[in-house]
């Protein structure tokens, strides 16, 4: 039996980002309880702790379902890039689909769930199982009327497993008192953790918290958690603690001339830069400048798009003599467009953690900020900025971030409220009118750490980009 | 019908348990006094053929199977119910049609 001492054995998930909350893993040898509403995640959930148990850690699996066959089993973990088969036909994989068909059982006398035990038991040994998941177990209270001698013995088969020696997952579905319908809970009691699947403002998001771990120190808070291509990934939204290496080197911008009306002639390596403006004032230009010299450095930039598809930005900013094409080609740029409204804050934040680990990239470019709080309420945006912004600094990595604003020193919109005081460099963009011309205009509100221009600096956007007029008035 | 029995059973047990026994005792006296001479019954045993059970579904023991006549039924006990035993296995319908 494990014992609870420092060196408490855990085993690893094989669920990114779930190892660091639950420091390390679940616990080695012992059940889990993973409980959801329908449709949270839960069978997949436990699917790739026995998947990346098997590929990862090299621990076979046995998978005993109560609800899908073993073929809808593998077709619909197929879509997911689980290639159960393949792991079957290897012999490191054993699913056994346990069908309790009510009207053709009849119940009369004693009797235990002894069969079932030898079944897990023989799947175990065939296999040398090291994982075990059983999805969901609850059905049997469906299938069965003596609850007494069910109770008891799924409580034996708890021990059962523990003896064993199996790190097992025994899904629930969620009741509603408590957090089982049937009270798992009360028999899995080392570790139990909670799905939760909810639509706020019409966006969905997943999320999970750790209800109980016994004898180990976890994190406390919901999680949001995304189900793609590849599986369910958590990303822990961690310590928001301020002590991130500060580099002394300086960047440039992009824009020479603009370097220039920064005392330290350029920027702070992985420092913040924030460019708000009204419509039309070439927040995208002055970032893709950002992206450029990133590039021109050799280092990768993600460019998160979230108004224009990645044609018509390349195409767009093409037509003032910046080309991206090479840069993508070279795999220096990626640019990753969606749609602000597609899914919830967190699940951006998730999106562009999971890209950012990807594709490592030295600059990030957010384009605009502002449309993110299209789906999300101030203290929200607020909160997923800091977060993001502690991520980026956290990887020492340039930040770039455009922000709509409306209309003339109305900065009370709740993007820019979040971000300008949380950015090191702050360059606001305008359109001024002079006579019946319109002049482009650029100033530096802020500059963390270094000296800068104080004064209005006209500009036009040339086919070269953006031109400062260097003998302008002001 | 001729030859071949017309009642196939089975009887799931995993190693001579208490339960098991009378399990067995118990449907070999209903099947005397119901069904003599058309029936059968195999007594499987899990500890030693473990990978039988997944073939019938089983999961309870001890586990009477009724692979014959269709659809299969399945009683699930000591069964010392004859009553229900008989009413789910239909034996008595069964008698009383003849």
């Amino acid at each position: 039996m494990a014992k609870k001492n420092t060196s408490f054995p855990k085993t690893p998930t094989g669920i990114n980002g779930l190892d660091e909350i639950t420091k390390g893993g679940f616990p080695k040898g012992r059940p889990v309880l993973i409980c959801g509403s329908a449709g949270c995640g839960k069978t997949l959930f436990a699917a790739q702790f026995l998947v990346k148990g098997i590929t990862d850690y090299n621990e076979p699996g046995v998978f005993m379902s109560f609800e899908e066959t073993a073929s809808d089993l593998s077709l619909n973990l197929n879509s997911l890039g689980f290639d159960l088969e393949k792991l079957k036909s290897e012999n490191k994989l054993r699913v056994d689909h346990v069908r309790i068909e009510r009207s053709e059982i009849e119940e009369t006398g004693e009797y235990d769930l002894e069969a079932l035990f030898i079944r897990l038991n023989h799947a175990i040994d065939s296999v040398g199982a090291k994982r075990v998941v059983l999805d969901t177990i609850e059905s049997i209270f469906s299938g069965m009327e003596d609850m007494a001698i069910l109770r008891s013995e799924i409580r034996r088969l708890f021990a059962w497993l523990k003896e064993k020696g199996v790190t097992a997952i025994i899904t629930g579905e969620r009741g509603e008192k408590s957090l089982t319908r049937h009270g798992l809970e009360e028999y899995v009691s080392d570790c139990v953790i909670l799905l939760d699947f909810r639509v706020i403002d019409q966006i969905a998001t997943r999320r999970l918290r750790i209800v109980k771990y016994r004898g180990s120190t976890h994190g406390t808070n919901e999680y949001p958690f995304l189900i793609d291509e590849t599986g369910i990934s958590v990303i822990p939204i961690t310590s928001l603690q301020l002590d991130y290496k500060s580099p002394t080197t300086i960047i440039s911008t992009g824009l020479p001339a603009l370097d220039k009306f920064f005392s330290g002639k350029g920027i702070y390596k992985a420092s913040s830069t924030l460019i708000t403006g009204t419509a039309g004032t070439a927040k995208t230009i002055l970032a893709s400048h950002f992206a450029m010299s990133s590039y021109k450095r050799k280092e990768p930039v993600l460019y998160f798009s979230f108004e224009e598809s990645p044609d018509q930005l390349i195409r767009n900013i093409a037509s003032i003599g910046i080309n991206f094409k090479p840069a993508i080609r070279s795999k220096l740029l990626h640019i990753h467009a969606s749609r602000p409204s597609l899914q919830g804050l967190e699940m951006h934040l998730l999106v562009m953690n999971k890209l950012m680990a990807e594709f490592k990239p030295r600059t990030v470019i957010v384009d605009p900020i502002s449309s993110l709080i299209t789906v999300g309420n101030s203290s929200e945006v607020r909160a997923m900025l800091v977060r993001l912004m502690d991520t980026l600094k956290m990887n020492e990595i340039n930040a770039v971030f455009t922000s709509l604003t409306h209309y003339k020193s109305e900065f009370n919109d709740a993007t820019v409220d979040a971000v300008s005081s949380l950015a090191d460099t702050w360059i606001d963009l305008d359109n001024g009118q002079k006579n019946d011309e319109r002049v482009r205009s650029l100033q530096i509100i802020k500059a963390r750490g270094m000296g800068h221009a104080m004064s209005l600096q006209n500009f036009t956007i040339t086919n070269k980009g953006i031109q400062f007029i260097s003998n302008g008035k002001k | 019908m001729a030859k071949q029995k017309k009642w196939e059973l089975r009887l799931y047990i995993a190693g001579q348990t208490p339960k098991s026994t009378l399990a067995l005792k118990n449907i070999t006296r209903y099947c005397e006094e119901h069904l003599e001479g058309e029936y059968t019954i195999e007594v499987i045993d899990l500890l030693k053929n473990p990978q039988l059970a997944e073939g019938d579904q089983i999961f309870a023991i001890p586990t009477l199977v009724r692979k014959l006549p269709v659809p299969i039924r399945k009683i699930i006990g000591d069964l010392s119910n004859e009553e229900k035993v008989l009413v789910g296995l239909n034996i008595r319908t069964l008698k009383t049609q003849n």
